[in-house]
């Protein structure tokens, strides 16, 4: 093993785990002095073209407390000391030694072949309140999408508006819908009883055990095999009219889209719960009447602002989060997930709807229309396929944590709802979604990402032995989108160090870049329910405890202040953290910020870190492109840069470059090498579109230009219109700002880390 | 003020002695035609109120003249329901009929009974002892110009003639009692009788003119009651203890009890018709001569006390297929009175050249707005007099500013949805496709105005078992869409563009969907049905669109899915006749009252055809109907082969059928007297307004009228009826009718001019109004009480002395108990556990919304004896009265009701008419199980069936023929119908009853 490095990049690839600490302090107390938690970023579902499937049920510990699977069996005997081997292993050779047993398998997949194969479950539920070319693109995409479904998924299509309609698609000549009021909030079983599930639905739930074989939960008529009706549902998309319910001057559109989620729900609830099924929302406003209702109809009164509720006047906002987290736990309790796809100029309403993603696993996109390329982009993506042709998605996971008894889940951070499952395990202090050692993902796929927090519990006057490690066992039940139920079980260890003899050791194992995100994934959990600034003096009083901690310094002088290399960068990622989008609301709007900390929460590390730090690449005729800072002295006139934040590319040319660009020098042959470089960062934008889930805005601008402000807001604002003489450089471009500067802050924490007043 | 509770007056008077039998040959009938009759009784001085009820036939179109008159007869009184160019002065009138009278009796010396001459005389004298301060019972003058109420033609005004041309024993005008009291009356001179004290108020006595319309109504009034009009006990005893058999008979007879009375001695309600019918048949038909004088306005006067029957018909559509006259006042619209708001007619007086004009009404001063001054001639009589439809019609319509629509903004055009109960039975026995059927073919036939090309009327379909389908139709769809409604309880319309079309735009989709329905049900199996939001459906459909219409609801079972509405079976014979038993007539829930609320407010009428299997509680799913003005059909345990005609002709007339929606009716009354009461399929949102959804040409309001002042013989009474709806093309306009009416002093005169007829209208309807309340033996208690009342006034102060074992009938009152038997005995009123209840509900709602016409052949039906059809003549034969007595072994006789047409076989009928009719051998091949006659080449079956179309015409409602052959079990439910008889399930014949109202008259009396 070579460096931390190494092996950090080699466990994530393996297992798709990262730890904050990757030596562990071995007692409580100390771990609380370490300031950032013990914790890890998993990816349950990272790609692994070389696993294996195992086609055989794992085999668990037979302690019924423990149940822990037998993965690494030689570490588990080691860390899980009362692991009892069942009696299925009484065959075992070294020449016939199951996957499970070696080593360098720490993760397995099992496949399960018993159980019900039910097919996959799209369910449309479409907006009819928008503009005509709005609406024409939708209808387009979602025929496209049929293309790409399995045959044999099971389809159905809610319309909404003024009204619900919950189409029959199987039936003949005539088509018939089921039509609800969008005023009026529906439970379940009103649902159930008005759509004429009631009486399939009850033997299901009681003979589900039994004769989930012969059941192929064909019973709706509003959820078909796509081969059936395919034919048939591309003439119904194709035939949807506008909302026909006039709109008066000045008002809005009555969308409903509260009941229309919630009848879709019902709808699955009552007929396949338990079953790897998507909602996806297709909407192109707010929702403006029922149950859900965001803003009322009147045009003159606009939806609320980060400014109305700090204020407390955003009058439905409560009610409508209220309903929709009702919803999306409700969906996520029967394992399904809900998409929202929501594209207008104004909000949308994502702020109230965004549990319903964020609960369920499901997909957030906003956009300005339809009709971009960045929906129709972003929704193809979504049936993208994998090495093995399959689907990039799982249904209805569940994540169980295990833990060796030194430590205890103190919580997750992710697209997940717990499963309040309590045991030895699970610790009393909450960290995210506590309380529980299991969640349920209900989608998710191979870049979700969840962070999951520890908590050391060993006490001090006990210390664990020399050369001791420490177990997690992370066990992830899930429905390939194939329908197979598998499991996929990561299994790792870490030395436990004692952090007053051995601190170097773990300063050195300390990772910091899943650190800053698991910090950040924690300061935005906060953000949800605190207040910003709140959020931001804790997040700056933990970077202080930590510098104060891992810092070398002389009290009271600040210029001694110093920090090893693997913490060098962490300072800077905080600085960035709190000028992001995720903490700061200023100039975003509450749909956005929704948006923005929804993908945050999922992402991986390396997407996550793009959003935190943006990417600044820079192309000149000095040489080839280049990283360079993410500061205003980057932006030069003579460069290209390229900055990718994930949700935004921008290219921006330097005032000289536009200028040229201008005069038309990339059209003359001899200035081909000119025309290479404009199509440099271009080329390299394209292939960054061409994988990011969700596509990026793309952003295309120069020196001047109105939209340069997306690069702007980012930089580090190293020359503002305030020092920029007193610097007296020739490079950079000041940026018109109060922020303060990446310097200023880091003048600050030093001041303050070598403090003894703190 | 009767403290019997519901009706409008319990006339009780001081009993008095004298009473006469009216002979039967006497009497007019009462025609609708007539104006109503006052009935009175005397009582106090003091204005007591009088209550007049008349009937207001709401917009819709007439009857035509010709078959009211084919059918009941000629108006009895003199007055043709013309209209008049000129107004003839009331005296006129008044005079006419002096010398008509006098001919009349002249003419019929020889009457069957006993010799005329002594009952006239006995009568003049005693109306010489009645005679009260006023001498003359004729009205005064009326002042106004009198607006013709009728839009017909003029007629003249004075037949004398006629009278003499009339059959013996045929009488002509309503007659002063004297003169027409039958002769039958014994010349006893009255042995108790006691002249009028001074205290005696002048007894009321209404005349009427008749009204414009021929099927007019009337109104009944009732005598107040005294409290202290306890019965004289020095009044002669009954010369028969028994009190009754004798009374009626004969009268000649001194107080003998007769065991027997001879049937035909009793006043017969087919020989009134016949008579009336001779007198004033054809007089209809006179041409309407313009530039001649008017007739009068009605001159008719109202006592006070007394209450007034009068009718009014407002009619919507066009007499004769020429319209009203429409008044276009532009942006300013109607001309009205600043005080009252009455509307510009004949009874507004013009003053100071023409600058002001006098309310007839309220007798405020108003000036005349600048467009529409006129200098005013040398009588006073604006120059533009004759020009002006207000000015000297009575009926006209103007066209109303949007000052007078919803949210002041012109109303769209109705909408006809029709809404079908696709649930298993109906399916299963071919009921929704042949609705379906036919609807492609009536579509074709929505009503429209006379110079559109298609009909503004758009339609939009909906079936519903225990959820409900919406249907698009949009014209540019290839299919048509679906749309399942399940939120039963709380129903909502789920689309507004396609929903509701024009027919011709969207004919071919609308076929298909007619095509598709009978197979997208046909694999239901669902039973269960909803109701009231089936209503709410339709309702909210036709206010999301904005506009009134009708709804058309093909329903056959109890609704007993969980919904709002949801009824029980709680058909419980174990009440009948009991206190209880009104709760079978009252509504399930309130759900339905404030859902006929609802519907009102919006416009929206409903029609429900019924084809119920089993129980299904009409009393509650038939309020909504009866209430937004629509109809109520039903055929109970519905066969294909049998009932489809019945039911497709319903259907057509139904959706052809002139209509106006969104109607608010106010009547307004000169001072002295209002209106106090309504009924009919109407909602009252407040004490003046009356509602309704919609109004078709066979719905009738009645309308009371009391005192609440002194009535002046010199204004006389003035009503004004104007009702503001909406055209079937969607124009927002205001019918006015206008009333002028005399009143009088005389009790005599109010009884002259008394129409039966209407009166029964009125005893009916209040009656059926109170069964919700009361129990049905007061009702019934009541309303002998009332006719004994009433002719005991009579007896007491119009008529001549005579012995009091004597039943003395005022000749224009003389049907009046075999017609108040006939009420007695209808289903709705005898409590008996074999009626099904539902039956007796619907006929309890058909009664409350009939006109006058349509209710005399309700209560006593027509009966045409066939056999002595003369096949060379095209009158219809002389009815029969509806007695088993008159049937024969030998004959054929038809019976209609206005619901049910019997043709009914006599053992021995002529094999020739056999043969003629139904084209078979012999009696014995006949197939009672046809509901149609064979189309027979012969000629007695093309008069029979021509005679069958001629009754059926214009009869709301389409009456299923019932072959009977004599002696077999359907005879049974035929001998229902001869309401003279003893009933199969009680009620006492014609004869009893007399004698029972004898009895108790002899007892007030006393």
């Amino acid at each position: 093993m070579a460096t931390y490095l190494e092996f950090i990049q080699q466990n994530e690839d393996r297992d798709g785990v990262r730890f904050s600490w990757n030596v562990w302090p071995s007692s409580r107390l100390e771990a609380t002095r370490m300031v950032v938690p013990l914790a890890c970023l998993l990816t349950p579902l990272k790609e692994r073209p070389d696993l294996p499937p195992v086609q055989y049920e794992p085999v668990l510990c037979s302690r019924p407390t423990c149940k822990a699977c037998n993965v690494d069996v030689p570490a588990l005997i080691e860390l899980f000391p009362s692991f009892q081997f069942p009696p299925a292993y009484g065959g075992i050779s070294e020449v016939n030694q199951p996957a499970e047993l070696m080593p360098q398998f720490s993760t397995i997949e099992y496949m399960i072949q018993r159980g019900a194969q039910s097919p996959l479950i799209f369910l449309y539920v479409v907006d009819t309140c928008l503009e005509e070319d709005d609406l024409q693109a939708l209808k387009e995409s979602l025929q496209m999408s049929l293309s790409l479904l399995p045959p044999d998924a099971l389809v159905g299509l809610i319309t909404f508006g003024r009204m619900v309609q919950v189409h029959e698609l199987s039936c003949e000549g005539i088509s018939k819908s089921y039509v609800f009021r969008g005023t009026k909030d529906l439970t379940a079983k009103q649902i159930q009883d008005m759509l004429g599930l009631t009486k399939p639905a009850v033997p299901m739930q009681q003979a589900r055990p039994a004769q989930p074989q012969e059941h192929p939960f064909v019973s709706s008529r509003f959820l078909q095999p796509l081969h059936k009706i395919d034919m048939n549902l591309t003439d119904l998309l194709g035939e949807l009219q506008r909302d026909p319910w006039p709109v008066t001057q000045g008002k809005r559109p009555l969308r409903s889209t509260g009941v229309a989620l919630s009848i879709a729900v019902g709808l699955l609830e009552g007929t396949f719960p338990n079953t790897g099924a998507r909602i996806m929302l297709f909407t192109g406003g707010p929702p403006t009447q029922g149950p859900g209702m965001v803003v009322g109809d009147e045009l003159k009164i606009p939806i609320r602002s980060w400014h109305d509720i700090e204020k407390d006047n955003a009058r439905f906002m409560k009610k409508a989060t209220k309903h929709y987290e009702m919803l999306a736990n409700r969906t996520a309790a029967n394992g399904h997930c809900i998409d929202i796809y929501a594209c207008a100029l104004d909000q949308t309403g994502l702020l109230e709807m965004k549990c319903c993603a964020n609960l369920t696993g499901g997909y957030m996109v906003m956009g300005d229309s339809f009709n971009t390329s960045l929906f129709k982009q972003t929704f193809q993506r979504i049936f993208t396929k994998d090495f093995n042709g399959d689907f990039r998605m799982a249904f209805g996971a569940t994540l169980d944590v295990k833990t060796s008894r030194e430590l205890k889940i103190a919580g997750a951070i992710g697209p997940c709802v717990s499963l309040n499952v309590k045991g030895p395990c699970v610790s009393e202090n909450e960290l995210g979604v506590g309380g529980t050692s299991q969640w349920k993902i209900c989608g998710l796929d191979p870049t979700s990402t969840l962070g999951i927090y520890f908590e050391v519990v060993n006490q001090h006057n006990a210390p664990i032995p020399q050369g001791g490690r420490g177990a997690i066992q992370f066990v992830t039940h899930y429905q390939h989108s194939s329908t197979q139920r598998r499991i996929r079980v990561t299994t790792i260890a870490r030395n436990w160090a004692d952090a007053q003899t051995q601190l170097r050791h773990i300063e050195a194992a300390f990772d910091q870049e899943a650190a800053a995100v698991l910090m950040a994934r924690l300061g935005v959990f906060r953000a949800e329910s605190e207040e910003g600034p709140d959020v931001l003096r804790w997040l700056d009083r933990q970077l202080i405890r930590l510098c104060q901690k891992f810092g070398q310094y002389n009290k009271e002088d600040p210029a001694s202040f110093r920090l090893s290399d693997s913490f060098s960068l962490y300072p800077q990622f905080m600085f960035h953290l709190r000028r992001s989008p995720f903490l700061q609301v200023f100039n975003n709007s509450p749909d956005e910020s929704s948006y923005y900390r929804h993908h945050f929460a999922r992402q991986d590390l390396t997407q996550s870190l793009i959003m935190i730090q943006p990417i600044l690449y820079s192309y000149s005729f000095h040489g080839p492109p280049e990283p360079v800072l993410l500061d205003s002295s980057s932006i030069l006139a003579d460069r290209i840069l390229l900055m990718d934040t994930f949700f935004q590319i921008v290219i921006y040319l330097g005032e000289t470059i536009a200028q040229w660009r201008k005069a038309g020098y990339q059209d003359m042959p001899e200035y081909e090498n000119f025309r290479h470089l404009l199509q440099a960062p271009l080329d390299d934008a394209q292939e960054i579109l061409q994988a990011r889930f969700p596509m990026p805005r793309y952003i295309n601008t120069e020196h001047g230009g109105s939209q340069a402000r997306f690069l702007l807001s980012k930089v580090n604002p190293s020359q503002t219109h305030n020092n920029l003489y007193a610097w007296g450089q020739e490079t950079g471009a000041p940026i018109l700002t109060d922020d303060v500067s990446l310097q200023v802050f880091m003048d600050h924490l030093k001041k303050l880390a070598v403090s003894s007043a703190c | 003020m009767s403290q019997q509770g519901y009706v409008a007056t319990p006339p009780y008077s001081q009993p008095q002695p004298g009473i006469g039998l009216s002979p039967p040959h006497y009497g007019h009938y009462g025609d609708p035609s007539h104006t109503a009759s006052p009935t009175g009784m005397t009582k106090p001085a003091g204005p007591l109120g009088a209550t007049a009820t008349g009937a207001i036939l709401p917009p819709g179109p007439p009857p035509p003249g010709p078959h009211q008159f084919g059918q009941n007869g000629a108006h009895a009184a003199g007055h043709p329901p013309q209209r008049f160019s000129g107004p003839p002065p009331v005296n006129n009138v008044a005079s006419s009929y002096a010398p008509y009278q006098s001919s009349a009796q002249s003419s019929y010396p020889n009457s069957m009974s006993t010799s005329s001459v002594t009952q006239l005389g006995s009568q003049l004298s005693a109306m010489q002892i009645n005679s009260y301060g006023n001498s003359s019972g004729m009205a005064p003058p009326s002042q106004g110009p009198p607006g013709p109420l009728s839009a017909t033609s003029f007629q003249t005004p004075p037949r004398p003639p006629q009278p003499s041309i009339l059959q013996p024993g045929s009488q002509v005008l309503p007659p002063p009692p004297t003169t027409l009291n039958g002769p039958g009356a014994s010349p006893l001179p009255p042995s108790m009788y006691r002249p009028d004290g001074p205290a005696r108020p002048p007894p009321p006595n209404a005349q009427y003119q008749p009204p414009p319309l021929p099927g007019q109504t009337l109104g009944a009034g009732y005598p107040p009651q005294q409290a202290n009009s306890g019965p004289q006990m020095a009044g002669a005893q009954l010369s028969y203890p028994g009190g009754f058999p004798g009374g009626p008979a004969q009268m000649a007879g001194p107080p003998q009890p007769q065991k027997k009375l001879d049937p035909d001695s009793i006043p017969s309600p087919i020989q009134v018709i016949e008579n009336d019918r001779a007198s004033r048949g054809g007089q209809v038909y006179a041409t309407n001569t313009r530039g001649q004088i008017p007739p009068l306005v009605t001159t008719d006067c109202i006592i006070q006390d007394q209450g007034i029957c009068f009718q009014l018909s407002n009619t919507l559509t066009p007499f004769n297929n020429t319209p009203l006259y429409l008044v276009n006042h532009g942006e300013s619209g109607p001309v009205r009175c600043n005080r009252c708001k009455a509307y510009m007619c004949p009874f507004m007086q013009f003053t100071e050249g023409g600058r002001r004009y006098q309310c007839g009404f309220c007798n405020c001063v108003n000036d005349v707005p600048p467009f529409y001054f006129q200098h005013l001639d040398h009588i006073g009589r604006r120059l533009d007099h004759y020009e002006k439809p207000e000015l000297s019609l009575g009926s006209y319509e103007y066209v109303a500013t949007l000052d007078y629509c919803r949210k002041n903004k012109p109303p769209n055009p109705p909408a006809f949805i029709f809404m079908i109960d696709v649930s298993y039975s109906n399916i299963k026995n071919g009921l929704v496709k042949l609705i379906c059927e036919e609807l492609k073919t009536v579509l074709e036939k929505l009503p429209k105005e006379e110079q559109e090309e298609t009909s503004a009327i758009r339609v939009g379909f909906i079936t519903y078992n225990k959820v409900l389908h919406f249907f698009n139709v949009k014209s540019n769809l290839a299919q048509p869409q679906m749309m399942v409604v399940t939120d039963v309880g709380e129903v909502f319309v789920p689309l507004l563009d396609g929903f509701l079309v024009n027919y011709q735009e969207s004919q071919s989709v609308i076929h298909n969907l007619l095509d598709q329905i009978p197979d997208i049900f046909a694999d239901s199996n669902e039973n269960e049905t909803v109701f009231a939001p089936v209503i709410q459906a339709g309702m909210e459909a036709l206010k999301a669109a904005d506009c009134p219409g009708k709804l058309f609801i093909f329903h056959s079972s109890l609704p007993t899915a969980e919904a709002p509405g949801k009824l029980k079976n709680r058909d419980d014979k174990k009440l009948v006749n009991t206190d209880k038993e009104k709760i079978l007539f009252q509504p399930q829930t309130n759900v339905y009252d404030s859902l006929a609320k609802d519907c009102v407010a919006h416009g929206c009428s409903v029609t429900l055809f019924l084809f119920p299997s089993q129980y299904v509680d009409v009393a509650s799913l038939g309020l909504v109907p009866q209430l937004t003005g629509g109809t109520l059909y039903k055929y109970s345990n519905f066969q294909m082969h049998l009932d489809s005609q019945q039911f497709l002709n319903d259907l057509r007339n139904d959706i052809e059928k002139k209509i106006g929606f969104d109607a608010i009716m106010r009547v307004r009354t000169s001072t002295g007297f209002r209106a106090t009461d309504f009924f009919g399929g109407i909602w009252m949102n407040t004490s003046t307004d009356v509602e309704m959804a919609a109004i078709d040409s066979d719905k009738a309001v009645t309308v009371e009228f009391k005192h609440d002042d002194r009535l002046s013989e010199d204004t006389g009474a003035l009503i004004q009826c104007a009702v503001l709806y909406t055209t079937i093309s969607g124009q927002r306009r205001l019918r006015i009718h206008n009333l002028g009416l005399n009143c009088s002093s005389q009790l005599a005169d109010l009884y002259k001019s008394c129409e039966t007829d209407a009166l029964i209208n009125f005893f009916a309807k209040s009656a059926f109004k109170a069964i919700l309340h009361q129990p049905l033996k007061v009702i019934r208690e009541i309303l002998v009480n009332q006719t004994a009342h009433m002719l005991a006034c009579y007896r007491k102060n119009c008529a001549s002395p005579s012995a009091a074992s004597q039943l003395i009938l005022p000749d224009s009152m003389k049907v009046l108990p075999v017609y108040m038997n006939c009420l007695l005995k209808n289903c709705v009123l005898l409590s008996r556990p074999e009626i099904s209840t539902d039956e007796r509900a619907f006929q309890r709602q058909l009664v409350m919304t009939m006109g006058v016409a349509d209710s005399q052949l309700f209560f006593y039906p027509q009966l045409l004896p066939i056999h002595t059809l003369d096949v060379k003549s095209t009158t219809l034969p002389a009815a029969v009265r509806c007695s088993e007595s008159r049937l024969s072994e030998g004959g054929i006789f038809l019976l209609a009701n206005g619901l049910h047409m019997f043709l009914w076989l006599g053992v021995s009928s002529p094999p020739e008419l056999i043969q003629g009719i139904f084209n078979v051998p012999s009696f014995a091949h006949i197939n009672t199980d046809m509901t149609l006659l064979p189309e027979v080449g012969n000629p007695y079956s093309q008069q029979l069936r021509m005679i069958m179309g001629i009754i059926q015409q214009k009869r709301p409602y389409s009456m299923k023929l019932t072959i009977v052959k004599q002696r077999e079990q359907p005879e049974m439910v035929f001998r229902q119908f001869l309401v003279e008889d003893k009933g199969l399930y009680g009620g006492s014949s014609y004869v009893d009853f007399l004698c029972c109202v004898h009895k108790e008259i002899c007892q007030l009396l006393n």
